[in-house]
């Protein structure tokens, strides 16, 4: 199985790390997996926007890079959700419409398609608290939406509870947006951070040494807003604990 | 007329023309063996509503022991007699005075607790909401299980103005404290009588 | 009333402690510092609504903005008990939105039955393509009965067609019955919610507004003695009005009924107590059968308020005895809307308000802050139907979150159509220039590799370059509430280079 990494632009800048765990631990379940080298975006911060036509080209280059893989995977819901269910700006090919089809989130590829039961390496004796970016639940259906009678399920707390020592704590507001929301968290900086904080101290009283995610857009913001409040709340991406990492 | 017509014009012009078939909407039945009294007090009472505990007195004695002690009382049953007239004339606003109303409901919702109070169970509607405390009177035989149910009764295709009335006037526009009797009744009593015409 | 003496059954039920059934919230909440209340957005004309600029100011308010949170979010707790308590709710739902968009797409058909039905119960109907008319017909009718007093229940169709301010200039004196609405037309301020319209009020500001507009004791704040002073103050202009206007929730076609909901029985009192009644009714309320209706009603209180219904569910199918029935079919855009093929089903809205109470934007920034009719989710979606151009900036007041889509009880995907609206908005020019500039500048640095990558080179150049395009961002912006990242020792593009070399080659 032929695998793509995709490793969206503020975690190959930012959260190198991020892209390190993902690549090793599909590496782990034997999976033959690439890195192509002239990636850089999926086009999200355009279309998030309203700037469809500025980001078609951005939209061609993503799937230039990813076409013929079976699979394409990425450390975030967020750009997956904009390949798979938004990509619309570039024309809409057989390669596009199989890029857009392929494309996995971490999360839901270790769940759903290679159906992972046992991270025998993996232990994180922490109390976490878990985040689900917005686009991952109610795009991608991560987990079940407390706004829905639905049954409850979460895919991430799944895998997480595979891990040896990791304890869950939970917040107050589970499903309510961190404020991140993209190019919102400039244009409305005021509420972005105000939601930023509110979202931090759920965590923080919940309880929580960590907050994991699928998605380090979110984090980041967080780990803004908990910083500027000296809270010694710590963050950590999925793929890292699933990989093994012990802090 | 003619924005009649400009608006049903534009309005052909615009709609979608997509298929949308009307569905066919269940009555979401409770299960047999409910209880439909049972269920209708519960919520009765989550809406505001009293539900006084008559013990082993006749319902109606209580009523009229309570209509007895207010100055002003205007009753729409035949059981009850009230000390202020009512008539299909009577003015309105002229029931502000009314310290207690009293008159039967059509009917009852169980899901929602609500009453059905019609033109014809009001005679004048103001009753309804001048009085500063309504008592109505239900016979539980009339309690329909849900809202499903509720508008298959035959008031809505007659009556010119009817009110599913649940609980009291309330209100908790400011800072989320309930009050009763924002505008209309303080307080809504219910006794279950059954009607002797039905 | 006083004076009852017997037994306790004689009696009038006992005042009892904090209710917290119904509409109330489930939870005390009780504003603890007076401050002053923070205004909504700056109105300049057809410039673009600063709802940021708004936004924060309210949270500059600081308890104010912690009660509004809380009273909203609690409503949304609310509405989930709700659902959790019917099994159908999601059928329900689905119901809903099929029956809407079955009367949509079929809305003349439905508007004819109304009215012939009507007609034939002794109501008089009226058509008014847009606010002038709808404003015109009612003064008409009210210079007819020589009315110098109106009284009227909440209804958001009338703060679209500006109606108590034309009343104003015309004469009529317009009295609320709505207790939140009484106390924002008294305040002379718009309503912030569709249903709780002074919710970004605390007791304290209610009780500066009354104080200084019916003359009540300025230092008693107690919620229960400003409900009751209301109540005492607006009861006898109810008794001597001459006219009354309600809105409508819903019409039935099949009937010629339409449908009010309140807790306060205000539209009942407002339609049956003066001669003179009048509705004025949105034309996308119609909805066919009489079948059609429980489904709604079941749906609309629990989401806007997690009450199973609401206290008053009145519905008027005639004239009362001796009395006169006016309806005024009011289209004020909506037949344009439902010709736009992204946004039409916006029309299906109930008015219920649940997108504005999951909102963490709208519960955060007041529902003033928006600066028009309607504030919050839905309002980002029909605002530039009304004002291209000024309402522009709204649809970026999201942050695309999805959970407005999931509570609307007719099943709008607004988040959708926030984000449609950006792509409208971008392609007809709406954008502000230096926005647009940047979005072009980072599609051409994204979608060229070795330019990319020679930007993003060091660490040091990724932070200066790479937040900027990635969000539009400047770092002053980012870092003015949050901490920037701190710069990796290297990018994974690097580090793949070096663990991972492969033959392929670098960008191109």
């Amino acid at each position: 199985m032929r695998i793509g990494l995709f490793v969206p632009c503020y975690i190959d800048a930012f959260h190198p790390e991020v892209g390190i765990a993902t690549l090793q631990l599909l590496e782990r379940f034997g999976l033959d997996v690439e890195y192509p080298r002239n990636q850089t975006c999926c086009g999200q911060p355009m279309t998030n926007t309203g700037c469809h036509a500025e980001s078609a080209a951005t939209e061609a280059l993503f799937v230039r890079n990813f076409t013929g893989y079976d699979y394409v995977v990425a450390p975030s819901g967020s750009c997956v959700h904009h390949v798979r269910c938004d990509m619309d700006a570039v024309e809409q090919t057989d390669d596009v419409r199989q890029v857009r089809a392929r494309t996995y989130e971490l999360v839901e590829f270790l769940h759903d398609i290679l159906k992972v039961d046992a991270f025998p390496w993996a232990e994180f004796p922490h109390r976490v608290s878990l985040h689900n970016n917005c686009n991952a639940l109610r795009g991608l259906n991560h987990a079940s939406m407390s706004e829905l009678r639905e049954p409850a399920f979460s895919k991430p707390a799944d895998l997480l509870a595979r891990v040896r020592g990791l304890e869950f704590v939970h917040i107050q507001r589970p499903d309510e947006c961190c404020g991140f929301g993209g190019t919102f968290s400039v244009f409305e900086k005021g509420v972005s951070e105000k939601m930023g904080y509110d979202k931090v101290r759920d965590h923080s009283s919940a309880g929580a040494a960590y907050v994991v995610s699928a998605d380090s857009s979110c984090m980041m913001h967080q780990q803004g807003c908990a910083q500027r409040l000296d809270m010694p709340l710590k963050f950590i991406h999925i793929a890292q604990i699933l990989n093994g990492a012990r802090a | 007329m003619s924005s009649r017509e400009d608006i049903l014009a534009r309005v052909r012009a615009h709609k979608p023309a997509l298929a949308r078939p009307l569905p066919q909407v269940p009555y979401f039945d409770p299960p047999p063996g409910t209880d439909l009294t049972a269920v209708f007090r519960a919520s009765f009472v989550q809406m505001g509503g009293t539900l006084p505990d008559c013990g082993a007195a006749d319902p109606l004695d209580v009523v009229r022991g309570i209509v007895a002690a207010v100055p002003v009382s205007c009753s729409q049953v035949p059981e009850v007699r009230g000390n202020r007239a009512l008539g299909a004339d009577t003015l309105p606003a002229s029931l502000a005075d009314v310290d207690i109303g009293v008159v039967r409901a059509s009917f009852g919702v169980a899901e929602t607790g609500s009453v059905c109070l019609t033109e014809v169970d009001l005679l004048v509607n103001t009753l309804g909401y001048l009085p500063q405390h309504l008592i109505v009177l239900l016979d539980p035989a009339r309690i329909v299980s849900n809202l499903h149910r509720a508008y298959q009764r035959p008031e809505w295709r007659t009556m010119h103005y009817a009110v599913l009335q649940s609980g009291p006037s309330a209100t908790a526009d400011i800072e989320g404290v309930l009050v009763h009797g924002a505008q209309g009744v303080r307080s809504l009593r219910l006794f279950f009588v059954p009607d002797r015409a039905g | 009333m006083s004076g009852a003496q017997g037994s306790d059954l004689n009696r009038n039920p006992p005042r009892p402690g904090r209710l917290d059934h119904a509409e109330g919230a489930s939870v005390p909440l009780h504003s603890r510092v007076r401050e002053a209340q923070p205004r909504g957005a700056v109105i300049n004309g057809d410039q673009p609504i600063n709802q940021a600029e708004a936004a924060e100011r309210f949270m500059a308010a600081p308890e104010h903005e912690r009660m509004h949170d809380a009273r909203l979010w609690d409503l949304r707790q609310k509405r989930d008990r709700q659902m959790h308590g019917i099994t159908e709710w999601e059928d329900l739902r689905r119901l809903a939105s099929e029956i809407k968009e079955h009367a949509l797409t079929h809305l003349d058909h439905y508007l004819e039955q109304f009215e012939t039905n009507a007609r034939a119960n002794g109501i008089h109907v009226h058509w008014a393509q847009d606010a002038d008319e709808h404003n015109a017909i009612i003064l008409s009718l009210l210079r007819d009965h020589g009315v110098k007093r109106l009284i009227k229940s909440k209804s958001m169709l009338t703060e679209e067609c500006g109606f108590r301010d034309f009343m104003a200039e015309s004469g009529v004196e317009v009295v609320e019955t709505d207790l939140g609405e009484r106390i924002q037309q008294l305040d002379d301020e718009a309503p912030s919610h569709v249903v709780v319209p002074a919710v970004h009020k605390l007791r304290s500001d209610v009780a500066d507004v009354f104080a200084r507009t019916l003359g009540t004791d300025p230092n008693d704040d107690d919620v229960h003695y400003l409900t009751e002073q209301q109540r005492e103050k607006t009861r006898p202009l109810i008794l001597d009005a001459q006219a009354g206007l309600t809105g409508a929730n819903f019409v039935v076609a099949e009937t010629g009924t339409f449908v009010v909901c309140t807790n306060e029985g205000n539209a009942d009192l407002s339609a049956n107590t003066p001669p003179l009644q009048i509705a004025s009714i949105g034309i996308e309320k119609v909805i066919p059968r009489l079948e059609d209706l429980p489904v709604f009603v079941r749906l609309l209180s629990r989401s806007a308020l997690g009450s199973p219904i609401t206290q008053y569910t009145s519905h008027f199918r005639g004239p009362r005895r001796g009395g006169e029935l006016h309806v005024v079919l009011v289209d004020n855009g909506r037949s344009e809307r439902l010709g736009m093929e992204q946004f039409w089903t916006s029309l299906k809205c109930i008015r219920c308000g649940a997108c504005m109470n999951t909102c963490p934007v709208f519960r955060r920034s007041g529902g003033l802050s928006y600066g028009a009719t309607y504030a919050g989710p839905i309002g980002l979606i029909i605002d530039p139907t009304f004002n291209r151009h000024r309402y522009s900036s709204l649809p970026f007041s999201s942050t695309l979150n999805g959970s407005c889509t999931n509570v609307c009880p007719v099943k709008i995907n607004i988040h959708e159509q926030i984000a449609g609206w950006r792509r409208v908005l971008a392609e007809t020019h709406e954008l502000p220039l230096m926005k647009k500039a940047m979005m072009r500048e980072a599609g051409h640095l994204l979608s060229h590799p070795a330019l990319y990558r020679a930007a993003i080179a060091t660490a040091d150049s990724a932070l200066k370059h790479l937040p900027r395009f990635m969000v539009y961002n400047r770092l002053n912006t980012w870092g003015h509430g949050r901490e920037v990242p701190a710069p990796p020792r290297e990018t994974f593009h690097q580090w793949y280079a070096a663990n991972r070399a492969s033959g392929q080659g670098e960008p191109s």
